[in-house]
């Protein structure tokens, strides 16, 4: 094949732009085990109201931080309003009772889709107290834009 | 003078008489598009002004996610799916010399697709199906609108069927020459998207319908979002490759130069046709039910395939400053001054690309699942695509429709003014919307949202100014959609008769293929990318099947 030098040149670039973009992933994975996040557990959508892993909603304190069980549905989360404490790993393990939904924490990177049938979970630390605005980022009908929570991350300094 | 611009006597051209059928058959397809096109356009201004929470008489939440539901249809399968039809078809008569044939199959999937179109946008409009482009279930919309999808896909599966015929009879009477660069590109699309539709077909036929009809009660949502991504992401490849082609084969002529490579562009097309596939659960790094691995393997394919659309932007840059060069220039920059910036089909492509290189920063962002995991589902994405498929592509389109028009029609282009500057008020629209967009993304605004106002949340207060921006952007984009359909509209019906211009494919710089070559074997490039389909999805699809799973009942809260 035919190809001049120049194209030669970037193809090589090109070719070393992808490797660096791959080898920047592959040193999160191995220094700090960033993997893309997932779960995989699933749920009777039309029992989640009795299914004992989401009998206790809201945070529950464990020894290293916090968990926290919330049903998404339309058009509200329950519970509404959650605290947590600065600096401490919170996991959080979602589920739909009707629709797909988002949780989505503004602001950060707490972010996932809540699908019936399934149980989201994802772990984060929140560093900075304050008030955070919880957002519905998937479209669930009508009043989709209404659907919010707030998160409070209570702490020594402010 | 290449083998395909060297016009031989059999090639149809409009005549006095009448249109002949490719030009008949090319035009009915044009204008479906255009018309999706401009109706879309319609929504959206009232969409982008809605999101800055204007005040509007009627404005109302029912409304908003209708329109929406009926804006990224018509746009994302509608328009982009006609338009490349027409665009096939074109080619196959103006490269390989022939009329697509068989003639009835080509008019059986123009009427299946057209219908389809109006029973799913009928649909959508009586307020039955407010459920997005995307339709995840357990949302649920009228059966209408999955059975008419279905019959787009299915009309287009007969374009397909067409496009490879008619290839084949080419071939047997060529056997040794190389498949015109085009019509290559051509073929690479019609692969690309008889791979990817076996998905949205087994999601549509097997899950939705049966399911919207009452037959099952319950349906799987990761499932779904499996199969449909399995198909979203070569869509967005089926989307991009025409306008590469067009690139590829029309600009360099119209930018007074030659094509930089012919052989290279023959290698990006067919790493389209290996990786456009295997690489869709980047669409579902943020979903539950789907493993960790898997989403891996599939990021890395991801990084592939930035390859190709690397080296078109170098090749299409080149074949550019060759035409500069050509007209005069000398210095490092100078050329730039000397292309065609008053040509639209000019215009259209060079602005495309540089908002197509924004929109592909943007795209290696959503790639690197932790950084998606700040912008995913938020306006960001909205802004990206805007840039690509509704930018890179779609203003590719409109230039190209300047530039086929009359040549199908026979009709001089009317209102040249405003096709002039049309690519301009697009290109600044587009700057203001997405930038503003990507903005208030990466400050959390969620996407598909009717009203940004949170109940006077401090965080979305902030995102007040930009939202602005966008609208403005969105009132621009708006005057250049209606300055495309007043030209479109204004030639069909009053330009000037006279006989059409052929259409003149670029020549390449360096001595062209003048043997068929390992490029051109198709079904070779098509089993491999089934067997990296096979390696990317058999397992996944497989556990996923064998995990204890409960299904969702329907909702339709619209
Ligand atoms: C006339 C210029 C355009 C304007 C002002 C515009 C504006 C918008 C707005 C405001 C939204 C709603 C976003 C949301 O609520 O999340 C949207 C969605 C969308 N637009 Fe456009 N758009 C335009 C052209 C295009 C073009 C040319 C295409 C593609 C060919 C396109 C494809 C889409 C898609 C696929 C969606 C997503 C719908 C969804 O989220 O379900 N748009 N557009
Ligand atoms: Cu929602
Ligand atoms: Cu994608």
């Amino acid at each position: 094949m035919n190809v001049s030098f120049y194209e030669k040149l970037w193809m090589w670039a090109s070719g070393a732009l992808i490797i660096a973009f791959v080898t920047t992933i592959l040193v999160g994975l191995a220094g700090s085990a960033l993997q893309p996040p997932s779960h995989v557990e699933t749920i009777d959508p039309t029992k989640v109201w009795s299914d004992g892993r989401f009998q206790h909603r809201g945070a529950t304190l464990t020894p290293d931080g916090a968990t926290v069980v919330i049903i998404a549905m339309m058009f509200a989360y329950q519970p509404a309003e959650i605290h947590v404490a600065a600096g401490k790993p919170v996991t959080f393990r979602l589920t739909s009772a009707d629709v797909t939904h988002g949780f989505s924490i503004v602001g950060t990177n707490g972010n996932t889709m809540v699908v019936p049938g399934y149980i989201s979970q994802f772990t984060t630390v929140f560093h900075t107290p304050g008030e955070y605005l919880v957002v519905c980022n998937e479209y669930c009908g009508l009043s989709h834009h209404l659907m919010s929570a707030k998160l409070i991350v209570e702490g020594a300094q402010p | 003078m290449t083998r395909a611009d060297r016009r031989p006597r059999e090639v149809p051209t409009a005549s006095r008489a009448g249109p002949r059928f490719t030009e008949k058959l090319a035009q009915a397809h044009l204008w479906v598009a255009v018309l999706a096109f401009g109706i879309a356009s319609a929504m959206a201004l009232m969409q982008a002004l809605s999101r800055a929470s204007l005040d509007l008489p009627w404005r109302t939440a029912g409304m908003y996610y209708l329109s929406v539901t009926a804006h990224g249809v018509l746009m994302a399968l509608v328009f982009t799916t006609f338009f490349i039809m027409a665009f096939g078809y074109v080619v196959v008569s103006r490269t390989l010399s022939r009329e697509p044939a068989p003639r009835v199959l080509a008019w059986t999937g123009y009427w299946l697709a057209l219908t389809g179109t109006l029973a799913t946008t009928g649909t959508i409009l009586s307020g039955k199906a407010s459920v997005l482009y995307t339709f995840y279930p357990p949302l649920m919309a009228h059966p209408l609108f999955y059975i008419g999808l279905a019959l787009v896909v299915v009309g287009s599966w007969c374009w397909s069927a067409v496009m490879l015929l008619s290839y084949r009879a080419w071939r047997r009477a060529n056997p040794d020459a190389p498949t015109p660069l085009a019509m290559h590109g051509m073929i690479a699309t019609v692969i690309v998207w008889l791979i990817a539709t076996v998905g949205v077909a087994a999601e549509d036929l097997i899950q939705l319908i049966p399911w919207s009809l009452g037959l099952v009660p319950t349906i799987d949502p990761v499932l779904a979002r499996m199969l449909f991504w399995y198909f979203g992401h070569p869509l967005v490849y089926f989307w991009l490759l025409p306008a590469y082609v067009i690139w590829y084969t029309l600009l360099p002529r119209v930018a007074g130069g030659k094509l930089f490579s012919d052989p290279l562009a023959r290698l990006v097309f067919v790493l389209f046709i290996l990786l456009s596939a295997p690489v869709g659960f980047h669409h579902q790094f943020m979903d539950p039910g789907v493993s960790a691995g898997w989403k891996m393997v599939h990021t890395f394919l991801t990084f592939a395939i930035l390859f190709p659309s690397f080296i078109t932007a170098f090749t299409v840059t080149a074949s550019m400053e060759v035409g500069g060069r050509a007209k005069g220039a000398t210095g490092l920059f100078d050329w730039i001054a000397k292309l065609p910036w008053r040509d639209p089909l000019f215009s259209s492509i060079a602005l495309s690309m540089i908002l197509f290189a924004i929109g592909g920063i943007g795209g290696a962002i959503n790639a690197s699942f932790g950084m998606n995991a700040v912008v995913h589902n938020t306006a960001f994405i909205q802004g990206h695509f805007h840039l690509t498929v509704g930018s890179a592509v779609a203003l590719t389109f409109m230039g190209a429709a300047y530039y086929l028009l009359p040549r199908l029609s026979g009709r001089e282009l009317e209102l040249g003014l405003l096709a002039r500057v049309q690519p301009y008020l697009w290109f600044v629209g587009m700057m203001l919307f997405s930038i503003s967009n990507h903005m208030t993304g990466l400050m959390g605004m969620p996407r598909r949202i009717y009203d940004a106002s949170y109940g006077g949340s401090a965080a979305a207060a902030a995102w007040r100014g930009l939202t602005g921006i966008s609208a403005v952007g969105g009132v621009f984009l708006f005057v250049s959609a209606g300055f495309f359909m007043l030209v479109m509209i204004g030639t069909a019906l009053a330009g000037r008769r006279r006989e059409p211009e052929p259409i003149l494919w670029a020549e390449p710089l360096s001595p062209e293929i003048t043997r068929r070559t390992v490029f051109d074997r198709y079904a070779l490039w098509t089993a491999i990318a089934i067997l990296l389909v096979i390696v990317a999805y058999a397992y996944p699809l497989w556990a996923h099947l064998r995990m204890a799973r409960f299904g969702s009942p329907g909702f339709s809260p619209f």
